[in-house]
């Protein structure tokens, strides 16, 4: 989110995500969450300190997985092999591209600003894992998928990045997705609820 | 045969529950844990159908899924109607109306608002599954948990009174396919749900699926009142049923001593238990007018001291009732989806899992794996000859698949047909394609036709089995992909704008695109005339947001660019822009749009919208399999970046009034170059490009802006009369300039060259889809080419796909000879009459010439013309010009 003029407004602005009282599912959006796409090559040990400075967490190298900043503002999602997505907190874009960008220096990689190409939704409650087994494949208990992995699969029929980040007795998951999928993927979310026994 | 409810008794019934529903119009009464075949036995319901070729009256034959006889159309209590269910798996509580059907069931079209069972799908990873909660089932699965207490393990039962404990009831398991994946299906899993499709990854997967019951096969076999052994039993002790009053049991083994004991239990008389081993054999049924069993014929093996005179000549014993046991074949059909191969076991007389088979992870146990307790010493008696001359046509009552009313007759002829696979068989008799899929009949047929054949049954096998396991509904595998979730309905940021100002959408891929933003009154083609009239007079603006936007960052991108384009990118300088077209390795277009230089090392590249995806996925298969040492990071970001086109003569003066501290001058912002903008105080882009021929403008913010901008251009453009435009307006725009949408102008097997875009190509660097360009084919001067095309009649907009022929071809001769065909057509207002696109063979050397375009009612001329037709000075570009 820059300061700007031009309203921002959410994919899901408005969107009606509330589905009972009794809170055991929650979904809502988390507008504006700051991301930033990396690549850059892992074999290049001056390199990934350099960006592990800058981040305040190493890009993790174990396939599906994250690191988190000690001080909790950013997330690194592996994706790829060369491949990371920085989360970070809303407003931060601007600066941490420009400090990821120095910090690639003459290395060949690359460093761009994707925080409008996903929103994020967050599901959470006792019946979070449940509501998201009607649409996704992948295993979404611990120990197979917990706090610190990440996967990229397929929601439904939208393709998101799933990032748990709940306690296993208290799950809540962060999925992102672009935003032109954002409002059918709500409208499947708040459905899913309708089947859960 | 004359079925009645026991006084009391019933082990899976609660008396206490009683329940109803409406069979043929007659109320039948039983209790919640009856089957719908179970409440017609104890209401003495005997004739359930009739049978579908041959209309022979039938009876409930079974008490599982391997029914034959007894399928029937049931209404849901939901209200939802579901043909071909057979009547022994469908529970009471659950039924409003049941219909028989004849063998032919029937999907009842949905009257509006009818259609309203939910079904869904879910996914369910486990380390063991268990399929099966008999006794080995439960074992096994107490075995896993045992053996490691964190581990899932799911334990499921098509039977929805399955007993023990941590048992999912009413699931069944529809195939097993490769690395643990299973599917199943279970009925009313959640309050609102009718049924789910469950998809489960299982670690290690136990089959525990028990065995099925097979009969005798003999003449007149198929009457009601004819029912397998252990299903007998079944109704007695489960549900409280005695299934007759005289009954006699025809067997081969031992399993019928317990089903003896138990009717004599229930009060059924057991007048006779005829044992193949012993040599004595039913030959023959007798029944009543309504077909129903009345008596039964038994020859008596000769030399025996109760054999008759004449061993051949039959005894008759009257009975309503004869059930039939000729072994128990292992269910497994789930063991050979994953391949696992079967063997015949000579001690039961029947296939079972080869244990040598490859399946680590598949274990099969109890009777499924051939494990069948009380069977004793089996006979190997399959089928009993006709009592008279064995003539082909004495054989034409002895039923092997009830469900498909084949007979031996049928299989005799098969074989006599020259066919010896067992899958042949299969397929010319249908045994074994019903509904049942074989469960009664499948080995059976195979043993018959072993015997014909003179080999052994092993040899035979027996037919492929494949999912599903039972019946599912194309509602349950649609799950929740129906109405408003059938597919992903993609929105740009502009959306709520465009439906609040009565945009008409179409799709274009899963976007939904506004089509042209009708007037009051107006019609499409005035909506449009109006929009494009804007666009060439004053200004106009466009939600450009689907475009694919694919950011390239690294050393190597202009390099790269050089070789995915077919013109140089190399060469362009920073803050500037240039149309690129793409080929495949065949040389045909596949993909265009303008890419631009943002640093040394970094290109922002357009695709058309549909190809978004696909550009991405070319991109980096050749990145990763051709050319990895091209350092290129390709990072699509279609969705960052929200996109207005504003677009015609008054462009300018909005874009000025947008972003003040941009000079928008031409000198300073000159077509085909890009600026970092503020636009209405946010940082964004401007690209000076234009898809129209006119002075236009591209304008991009990150994607939550993208409803301001909207507004804000709109805003800044009211003094002008900015008019928005949907994409029919932006195809004709770019139609007048001869500007082809690949897709629309391309189908595969154009080249760059057909389209007359010889100028994008470059001979002087390799590209992908050059040395194609060199094939003989490619250069062909006969090939089609694009060209403007212009109705002598400027009224008539040919419809898009006209074949267009030349203007002496005989119409009357078919067929005829074909020049090629219109790809797009319009009303033009700045032409001020109609014309067409058209890929026409040596099109170019045509300009000029009449061709005939034949529509259903009538033939129109139309004159071939450059493929430019408006503006071909380009003198527009940059604003009205200057008288």
């Amino acid at each position: 989110m820059t300061d700007s003029g031009l309203r921002a407004r959410s994919p899901l602005e408005g969107a009606t995500l509330a589905i009972d009282s009794t809170s055991t599912l929650g979904i809502r959006e988390l507008p504006f969450l700051v991301q930033v796409g990396l690549r850059a090559d892992p074999a290049d040990e001056p390199l990934m300190s350099r960006l592990t400075t800058v981040l305040g967490a190493r890009p993790p190298t174990d396939p599906n997985t994250t690191s988190i900043s000690e001080d909790g503002t950013n997330q690194v999602l592996w994706l790829g092999p060369d491949e990371w997505l920085v989360l970070g907190e809303p407003g931060t874009a601007g600066a941490l591209e420009s400090k990821l960008r120095s910090a690639l220096d003459a290395a060949a990689g690359a460093v761009v600003d994707l925080s409008a190409n996903r929103t994020a939704i967050s599901v959470s409650g006792p019946r979070a894992r449940e509501s998201l087994a009607f649409g996704c494949a992948i295993d979404l208990e611990p120990p197979a998928f917990g706090p610190g992995r990440c996967a990229q699969t397929l929601l439904a029929r939208a393709n998101v990045i799933i990032v748990p980040v709940g306690p296993a007795d208290e799950p809540a998951f962060r999925i992102l997705v672009r935003p032109s999928f954002a409002g059918y993927l709500a409208t499947w979310l708040v459905d899913a609820a309708v089947g859960l026994d | 045969m004359t079925g009645s409810r026991l006084p009391d008794g019933g082990t899976g019934i609660d008396r206490g529950d009683p329940r109803a529903f409406d069979f043929e119009g007659t109320v039948v009464s039983g209790f919640a844990g009856d089957t719908v075949a179970s409440a017609l036995l104890a209401n003495g319901i005997d004739v359930v159908g009739r049978s579908i070729y041959h209309d022979r009256p039938r009876g409930v034959f079974s008490a599982g899924p391997e029914e034959p006889n007894a399928l029937v159309q049931v209404r849901w209590a939901s209200g939802i109607s579901e043909p071909m269910l057979p009547a022994t798996t469908v529970p009471v509580e659950d039924v409003l109306e049941v219909r028989n059907l004849a063998g032919r069931g029937r999907l009842e079209p949905a009257e509006p608002g009818t259609d309203t069972g939910r079904f869904d799908a879910r996914y369910a990873p486990c380390e063991v599954r268990v399929i099966g909660a008999g006794v080995s089932g439960r074992r096994a699965a107490s075995n896993a948990r045992t053996a490691d207490p964190g581990a899932r393990v799911l334990l499921i039962d098509s039977d929805p009174a399955a007993a023990g404990d941590e048992v999912r009831r009413g699931m069944t398991a529809l195939g097993i396919y490769d690395h643990g994946y299973v599917t199943a299906v279970e009925r009313c899993p959640a309050p609102a749900t009718e049924g789910r499709l469950w998809h489960i990854r299982a670690g290690r997967i136990v089959i525990a699926t028990g065995a099925t019951e097979r009969p005798i096969i003999f003449a007149d076999d198929d009457r009601p009142g004819v029912m397998l052994a252990g299903a007998a039993a079944t109704y007695v002790e489960r549900y409280g049923v005695r299934p007759g009053e005289r009954a006699v049991i025809f067997t081969n083994n031992d399993t019928t001593d317990a089903v003896t004991a138990t009717l004599r239990g229930a009060g059924t008389e057991v007048v006779a238990i005829v044992d193949a081993r012993r040599g004595d054999l039913i030959v023959g049924t007798m029944g009543d007018d309504a077909g129903r069993l009345t008596g039964i014929r038994i020859t008596r093996a000769h030399g025996r001291p109760d054999a008759g005179a004449d061993g051949d000549d039959p005894e008759t014993i009257e009975a309503d009732l004869l059930l039939v046991s000729g072994g128990w074949n292992p269910n497994v059909a789930l063991w050979a989806h994953a391949r696992g191969t079967l063997r015949f076991d000579e001690r039961i007389a029947a296939f079972v899992p080869d244990r040598a088979g490859p399946h680590g992870r598949i274990e099969v146990v109890g009777a499924a794996a051939g494990e069948v307790e009380g069977l004793g010493d089996i006979g190997p008696t399959w089928v009993v000859p006709p009592p008279g001359p064995a003539t082909d046509a004495a054989w034409s009552t002895h039923y092997v698949d009830l469900g498909r009313d084949s007979t031996v007759q049928d299989l005799q002829r098969a074989l006599g047909a020259g066919l010896e696979s067992i899958e042949h068989v299969k397929r010319y008799t249908t045994i074994g394609t019903g509904i049942d899929q074989g469960r009664t009949s499948g080995v059976v047929t195979s043993a018959i036709a072993a015997a014909i054949l003179g080999q052994d049954v092993g040899a035979i096998g027996v037919p492929t089995f494949r999912p599903p396991t039972v019946p599912v509904s194309f509602a349950q595998l649609a799950a929740r992909n129906r109405g408003a979730l059938a597919d992903p309905i993609r929105v740009t940021p502009s959306h709520p704008w465009h439906e609040a100002n009565g945009a008409v959408f179409e799709d274009v891929g899963q976007w939904k695109r506004p089509h042209h933003f009708p007037q009051a009154g107006e019609s499409v083609d005035d909506a449009v005339l109006r929009e494009c009239r804007a666009a060439r007079t004053s200004v106009a603006m466009m939600d450009a947001t689907t475009l694919g936007k694919i950011d390239l960052q690294g050393p190597d991108v202009g390099a790269f660019l050089d070789r995915v384009y077919t013109n140089t990118f190399s060469s362009l300088k920073v803050g500037s822009c240039r149309y690129g077209l793409m080929c495949r390795a065949d040389g045909m277009v596949f993909d265009d749009g303008v890419t631009s230089r943002l640093a040394d090392d970094r290109f922002h590249m357009t695709t058309t919208t549909g190809n978004a995806a696909a550009v991405l996925d070319h991109l980096e298969e050749w990145l990763q399999t051709e050319w990895p040492d091209l350092r290129v990071h390709a990072t699509s970001v279609t969705e960052q970046w929200a996109t207005v086109a504003v677009v015609g003569p008054r462009s300018r003066d909005v874009v000025a009034a947008l972003a003040p501290s941009l000079d928008v001058s031409d000198a300073a912002f000159p077509f085909m170059t890009w600026r970092d903008a503020v636009i209405a105080g946010t940082l964004g882009r401007a690209f000076r490009i234009s898809f129209s021929g006119e002075l236009a403008y591209e304008l991009n913010v990150p994607t939550w802006h993208g409803l301001a901008l909207w507004e804000a251009v709109l805003a800044a453009g009211a003094t002008f009369g900015i008019t928005p435009y949907g994409t029919q307006a932006m195809h004709v725009l770019r139609a007048e300039k001869g500007y082809p949408i690949i897709g629309q102008e391309t189908d595969g097997t154009v080249t760059p060259q057909d389209l007359g875009m010889a100028w994008a190509v470059s001979t002087k660097k390799d590209f992908i889809g050059r040395r194609s360009h060199r094939r003989l084919d490619a250069q062909r001067p006969d090939r089609k080419q694009l060209v403007g095309l212009l109705p002598t009649d400027p009224r008539i907009v040919l419809p898009e796909g006209t074949q267009l022929v030349a203007p002496d071809a005989d119409l009357r001769v078919t067929p005829v000879p074909m020049l090629g065909h219109v790809t797009s057509s319009y009303d033009s207002a700045a032409l001020g009459r109609s014309f067409a696109l058209a890929l026409v063979k040596g099109g170019r050397e045509r300009i000029g010439q009449t061709v005939l375009a034949p529509l259903i009612d009538r033939v129109v001329e139309a004159v071939i013309a450059d493929s430019v037709l408006f503006d071909p000075e380009n003198r527009r570009r940059d604003g009205e010009p200057q008288p």
